[in-house]
C-alpha cells in the first residue's frame, strides 16, 4: 500500500459527504503526497474515482474488504 | 455557449425554484459536489426557493395582509421545508427526515453549510425579495448579494451545465 500522508474516515457517511471530505482533505495535503480515503457509501464506488477524474488528482490504487472501500489519491 | 475544455474549470448554475425539503436536498448535494470538484457553482434563489433562506426564527414574512398569509401558508424557514408530494400537514416531511437521518443522509441544513464552505455562490432573488417582503435581515447569513434576472442569466450563459430544481 502507498504511503499516506493523511487519512480521511468517510465511513458510514452517505452521499455526497464522502466526496466534500475528500475535497476538504485534499486541501490538508502537499502536491505528490498522498491521501488514504475510506468509504463505506455505495455511491463512493463510483463518486470519489469520478472526483478524482474531474480534480486531477490522481487515484493511484483502490481496493475493497469487508464493505470498506479505500482509495488512494495522490494530490496533482 | 459556454465553453468547455481542460484549462477551465466547469461551472453550474442552479434555480432553486421551489423551497420543497426534497428539492433541498439535490439542489444542495448537488452544488456542494460540484464545488468540491472544482466547478463554479451559483444558486438562484427565487419565488418558492427563497423561503428556506428566511432565518428559522423569523415566524412570518411579508409587508401586507396577502404577502403575510402567503408565508403562514409556506413557513419560512429550512426546518419548515415541506416535501412536494405527501407531505400530510408535515409528517411527511417529518418522515423523510427520520428516513435520511437513519441513512446517514445529511439535513438540508448541514449540506447548505457545506456549499458555504465549499464557496457556492447563494444568490437571492431580489424581486421575489420586494414581491414577498422577504428582509435582507430575515435572511440567513453567508448568502451573496440580491441580484436580478440579468445577472443570473449572464451566469447561466457562462455555465457548462443550468438546472432549475
Amino acid at each position: 500500500m502507498p504511503e499516506a500522508a493523511k487519512v480521511v474516515d468517510a465511513k458510514g457517511q452517505s452521499c455526497p459527504m464522502p466526496v466534500l471530505m475528500t475535497a476538504k482533505g485534499i486541501k490538508e495535503i502537499q502536491a505528490g503526497e498522498i491521501m488514504l480515503v475510506e468509504a463505506t457509501d455505495n455511491g463512493a464506488r463510483s463518486d470519489i474515482p469520478a472526483w478524482a477524474t474531474q480534480t486531477g488528482n490522481e487515484l493511484v490504487e483502490s481496493e475493497e474488504a469487508d464493505g470498506v472501500m479505500k482509495f488512494y489519491i495522490r494530490k496533482k | 455557449m459556454a465553453s468547455h475544455d481542460d484549462d477551465t474549470p466547469d461551472s453550474m448554475t442552479i434555480i432553486a425554484f421551489s423551497g420543497d425539503l426534497d428539492k433541498l436536498w439535490p439542489t444542495f448535494i448537488l452544488s456542494s459536489t460540484g464545488a468540491a470538484s472544482g466547478m463554479d457553482v451559483t444558486v438562484f434563489f427565487t419565488f418558492w426557493g427563497l423561503f428556506p433562506l428566511v432565518k428559522d426564527d423569523v415566524r412570518i414574512t411579508g409587508y401586507d395582509a396577502m404577502t403575510k398569509a402567503l408565508a403562514g401558508m409556506n413557513a419560512p424557514g429550512m426546518k419548515k421545508a415541506k416535501l412536494s408530494k405527501l407531505n400530510m400537514g408535515g409528517s411527511g416531511a417529518w418522515m423523510m427526515r427520520k428516513v435520511a437521518e437513519k441513512n446517514k443522509l445529511a439535513p438540508p441544513e448541514e449540506l447548505f453549510e457545506m456549499c458555504q464552505e465549499m464557496g457556492v455562490n447563494l444568490w437571492p432573488c431580489q424581486m421575489t425579495m420586494d414581491l414577498l417582503g422577504i428582509e435582507p435581515a430575515q435572511m440567513v447569513d453567508g448568502l451573496g448579494e440580491p441580484v436580478g434576472a440579468a445577472t443570473a442569466l449572464q451566469k447561466m450563459a457562462k455555465s457548462d451545465i443550468n438546472l432549475f430544481i
